[in-house]
């Protein structure tokens, strides 16, 4: 077996797979909630945004893209789960671990936050471009899908929200260990930096988080 | 001292195995603990029952012998220490212990708390040395300027006494801080860096073959591990790996 084709079935392979779609991921969910601030701005902005970006060559192309990347980080994640077990297969009698619940429990939360993000996609990529969705008027005029409406009406119910903030906080967990765990799995390990990465990452699944649940809390109140 | 052990017993690698509890009375708190198990192995003896088998030899630290995990960490709840350098004053009276072998697919027990760490062996063999002749013909040491930083690391790296810790309290059981540790010690020196990229090469892909599990840089390793080996080294391997990968004409 050649060593360059047998990079990605190697067990660092799997890791350097797992931390370059995991990244690719992160950027994806910053675009998402920068993107999602139009809720707060305007609906009309919202409702233009999301046309865009369900109608953009561009966006289209990188859906594509955004999907494999996803089913990457997936499938890896199960294959490096399958070996793991395989590896310990009897558990001890007592067992005290030093390390982060969300570091040995990424397994877990990323499932959980691939049902939701099911159920996410369900609710609104499905709900828009398959679903009944009412009709509104853009800034010159025009017909266009009153995704605004669909948004605030879904998080006006509770049970839906607080699947919403529960998943976000789980995200959050699994980004603050993912983050900076892709950058040790590329080698890309140094005194002065690490400790900076680790930062950011912390900083950033906080970000994603507190940014993401704003929008469930803040419809969810307002329509009490 | 008053203490309950409960020790796995495991008679032979197709026995199933079990924990079997034993009261141990009067044990002195300056007692090391191997001493202890060799108190409650003489009055098994005694008793006529089988004696605990455990690994052991230098009783000093250094030969990485003494595989137990006790109460759900190897070598026990002190840092940086193995199980011959531990103490019964680390301990309560009254308290209960658990002590286990390594739990991994790659070492399987042979008896008791002694498991076989041939794995380890292996992965040396495919890569844990440099072949430079040293019979008689030696240089001058400083005749090969090495940075302070990087003999450090080296050193570092080199005090991994191959005890398996690592491996054992890895909740994957990933040997990636041994290998890591042995790709760095001599990746970092000139007369290992000639075969550097073959060896990490070799080593990684001996490691997986073994059935050791992958690293999810939870750094339960880096904690447990006696002579402190740092997650710096799985860096500097993921790096070597990746570079050697991709240069790799094979």
């Amino acid at each position: 077996m050649s060593n360059s084709a047998g990079l990605f079935s190697s067990s660092l392979g799997r890791k350097y797979l797992m931390a370059i779609t995991g990244l690719f991921l992160c950027s994806f969910l910053l675009i998402h909630l920068i993107g999602n601030v139009t809720l707060f701005t305007d609906p009309v902005q919202f409702n233009e945004y999301t046309r865009f970006m369900s109608s953009n060559p561009l966006i289209r192309v990188m859906e594509i893209v955004l999907v494999v990347g996803f089913l990457a980080h997936i499938i890896d994640a199960i294959m490096l789960t399958k070996a793991n077990k395989t590896a310990q297969p009897v558990k001890y009698a007592m067992d005290k671990k030093k390390s982060t619940w969300y570091s040995r429990n990424m397994g877990l939360t990323g499932t959980i936050i691939l049902a939701f993000l099911i159920l996410h996609l369900q609710s609104f990529w499905y709900g828009y471009k398959f679903g009944d969705v009412a009709m509104t008027l853009d800034s010159s005029g025009t017909d266009i899908k009153d995704m605004y409406t669909m948004v605030v009406a879904a998080f006006s119910q509770s049970w839906y929200s607080a699947i919403y903030v529960v998943a976000m906080i789980l995200l959050g967990t699994h980004l603050n260990h993912g983050f900076q765990s892709a950058f040790q799995s590329m080698g890309l390990r140094h005194k002065k930096y690490t400790p900076a990465i680790k930062k950011a990452g912390t900083a950033f699944a906080v970000i994603i988080t507190l940014g993401f649940i704003s929008f469930p809390i803040y419809f969810y109140i307002t329509q009490l | 001292m008053n203490l309950t052990l409960k020790v796995w017993r495991q008679n032979g690698a197709e026995d199933k195995g079990r924990i079997v509890e034993y009261k141990m009375s009067d044990i002195s708190p300056d007692m090391s603990f191997l001493e202890m198990i060799d108190v409650l192995n003489e009055e098994l003896i005694e008793k006529g029952d089988d004696p605990i088998a455990f690994d052991h030899d230098c009783r000093e630290g250094i030969c990485g012998s003494c595989s137990m995990y006790i109460n759900g960490e190897p070598h026990g709840p002190e840092d940086l220490i193995t199980t011959c350098q531990l103490h019964m004053r680390s301990f309560k009276d009254g308290d209960t212990i658990y002590i286990e072998p390594w739990r991994a697919a790659a070492f399987p027990v042979i008896k008791d708390l002694v498991v076989d760490r041939t794995a380890f062996d292996a992965i040396i063999q495919v890569g844990g040395y440099v072949s430079v002749n040293t019979s008689g013909n030696t240089q001058d040491a400083n005749a090969l300027p090495v940075p302070k930083a990087d003999a450090d690391a080296a050193f570092d790296a080199a005090t991994c006494i191959g005890c398996g810790a690592c491996v054992a309290t890895c909740k994957n059981s990933s040997a990636m801080l041994f290998t890591s540790a042995k790709i760095s010690h001599l990746a970092l020196l000139p007369q290992g860096k000639v075969e550097a990229q073959e060896r990490a090469l070799n080593m990684v892909e001996k490691m997986d073959e073994l059935g050791f599990g992958n690293c999810t840089n939870t750094g339960d390793c880096e904690v447990q591990c006696p002579k402190g080996i740092s997650l710096d080294n799985i860096a500097l391997m993921n790096r070597e790996f990746l570079g050697a990968s991709l240069k790799s004409e094979k």
